[in-house]
């Protein structure tokens, strides 16, 4: 019965108050990381960290799809790269406006939700392998689209002059922006896990368990499964806002397949359907990928070793070892 | 007054008609035992009342309403229910979770995103009755999947009854079971009657000539015979398709 704690949402009893507290205690060291690096003088890790935040956003707005849902996507990078590009063409079709955060953020999540209708309606009428070719076929469409737009800069993606503008908060400083990523990621996180255990979220995790038992009992499943999957597509179109202001810089390869995996590692090495396991998988993935790359160019194969053992001895993830600690 | 009314249906898969132009009806309040030997069609024909499967000609009435080419889950917001064969269940979902699931389905939109369900006591103490009425109260907060076959049976039963329906299609409830689970869930079904029309699909003769209003027979995907109990015993065509081996 204890492990049943590993599964959010699909029980009625309430976490250990240390439980409860841990993510607090996370909150806190992330709002004293700007003052603790530069008293360091590292500053690159406020940078860093902005990156781990939004790829944590983003594998966070997956795992929804994949660990609660249990719909399995290999596309996701399209609803990223969406969002990327929403950005990206705003700013350069429209300079001033089109660079206002509150403008252009809403609006890439709008067109990363309309993607997702359009993308989802077509999928989700298919399952298991085809699901995850149909999706992946999907992005990789995306991605050559982007590839033939030459007025955004074709294969070689397009930098922003700048950032884009929030009143009152200068984006262009790396630890005022940092603490927007970080009050959007929290945000995010905490809608997450209030629609996980909400009645919504109920259904989801049903769906995955057993789909033709839910549509016995009177659940329209389809509708569920697509409205997660343009509320998994919104999220994932503002960390693509997002990371086309971190770097300054939007390409097609945002949205190509490869960003997809990676998106889809990082969900299962944090924890499938946990809901700090996005947050884990991409904070584990880059720093693995920050370590391991100063000691050689094939990194990946260290990665690669880390999931397998992963897969292999913690089968719900880095975060989901958290839980099971009782 | 019949609930269901199931006419000249007819399924065929390549040459054989696995449904063979059925009519079948559940009248409302009653217990209707549908019987048959391996390979007759009965769990065909059961998907096809249920809208698993689309039949190829006739039609299914609801209340009086054609309900043919309604999908599985619009069937069961009218008020359709099924126990499946083969376990159907939730299984990393706790025994509790499994029927406020299955509640939740008929209270109201479930296209709520913010307040915890574990919250909305209304769904927990509707399920904690349906647990209660249905066995299985002391196991509420094991894991499905945790459970024994007899208690995978029973809470089979109790996600049927957490939908509210009006129809409960039972498909071999008693399958797999012991005696005294047999028994058991007898008079589980028993408790039943009359609360829901029942369309009760088993193997076990026992049961059926205990339970039964009316029985009706499958041969080859053809009713042969559909009558009171007494009189399917005693008919003749039937005791040679079906119940020689059993009853002779």
């Amino acid at each position: 019965m204890e492990t049943s704690g590993t599964l959010p949402g699909a029980r009625l009893e309430r976490d250990a108050w240390w439980q409860r507290a841990a993510p607090l205690a996370a909150l806190a060291l992330l709002v004293a990381l700007p003052p603790l690096a530069n008293a360091c003088g590292q500053e690159f890790y406020i940078g860093f960290a902005s990156r781990v935040l939004i790829m944590g956003l983003f594998a966070t707005s997956l795992n929804l799809l994949v660990g609660t849902g249990g719909m399995v996507s290999l596309g996701h990078a399209a609803f990223f790269g969406c969002g990327a590009y929403v950005v990206g063409i705003l700013a350069t079709e429209w300079p001033g406006k089109g660079e206002l955060a509150l403008l252009a953020w809403p609006a890439a999540m709008a067109a990363s939700a309309a993607l997702a209708l359009l993308i989802g309606a077509i999928s989700l009428r298919t399952r298991g392998v085809y699901f995850i070719m149909i999706t992946l076929a999907f992005a990789q469409m995306l991605f050559y689209v982007a590839l033939t737009l030459k007025a955004y800069g074709g294969d070689d993606g397009m930098s922003l002059a700048r950032r884009s503008t929030l009143p009152g908060i200068d984006l262009a400083s790396d630890v005022s922006f940092y603490y927007v990523v970080l009050t959007l990621a929290a945000g995010s996180l905490l809608l997450s896990g209030r629609l996980a255990a909400a009645r919504f979220g109920r259904v989801l995790l049903g769906i995955k368990d057993n789909e033709a038992r839910m549509e016995s009992l009177g659940y329209p499943v389809y509708r569920y499964k697509l409205t997660a999957f343009v509320i998994s597509g919104a999220f994932a179109g503002l960390a693509g806002a997002l990371m086309a202001n971190q770097n300054s810089f939007f390409s097609p390869n945002m949205m190509h397949w490869e960003q997809s995996g990676i998106a889809l590692v990082m969900v299962i090495l944090g924890g499938l359907g946990n809901l700090w396991g996005g947050m884990a998988g991409a904070a584990v993935f880059l720093v693995l990928e920050e370590v391991l790359a100063a000691f050689t160019r094939h990194w990946a194969i260290g990665v690669g070793a880390i999931l397998l053992a992963v897969v292999f001895f913690a089968p719900r993830g880095i975060a989901g070892l958290w839980a099971q600690r009782r | 007054m019949n609930l269901l009314e199931v006419r000249a249906l007819v399924k065929r898969f390549g040459g054989l008609a696995a449904t063979d132009g059925v009519n079948l009806d559940v009248r409302r309040g009653e217990i209707h035992a549908l019987i048959g030997p391996n390979g007759a069609g009965k769990t065909t024909l059961i998907s096809q009342v249920c809208g698993t499967l689309q039949p190829d000609a006739g039609s299914i009435l609801f209340a009086g309403v054609d309900v043919t080419r309604l999908a599985a889950d619009e069937r069961a917001r009218l008020g359709f229910a099924r126990s499946y064969q083969i376990t159907s269940l939730f299984p990393s979902f706790t025994v509790l979770d499994n029927v406020v699931l299955a509640v939740q389905a008929r209270r109201g939109s479930s296209f709520r995103f913010w307040r915890p369900a574990a919250e909305e006591t209304g769904l927990a103490d509707a399920a904690r009755e349906i647990l209660q009425q249905t066995g299985l109260a002391l196991l509420a907060r094991r894991m499905a999947r945790e459970l024994s076959h007899g208690e995978h049976r029973q809470l089979e039963i109790a996600l049927a009854l957490a939908t509210q329906p009006s129809l409960l299609i039972l498909d071999e409830p008693m399958a797999g079971m012991g005696g005294e689970e047999s028994a058991r869930m007898v008079s589980l079904i028993e408790g039943l009657r009359g609360t829901y029309s029942i369309l009760l699909v088993e193997h076990d003769m026992d049961a059926v000539f205990r339970l039964a209003d009316r029985i009706s027979v499958l041969v080859a995907g053809r009713i042969i015979a559909t009558g009171p109990v007494a009189e399917i015993r005693a008919d003749a065509e039937v005791r040679l398709a079906y119940l020689g081996e059993d009853e002779a």
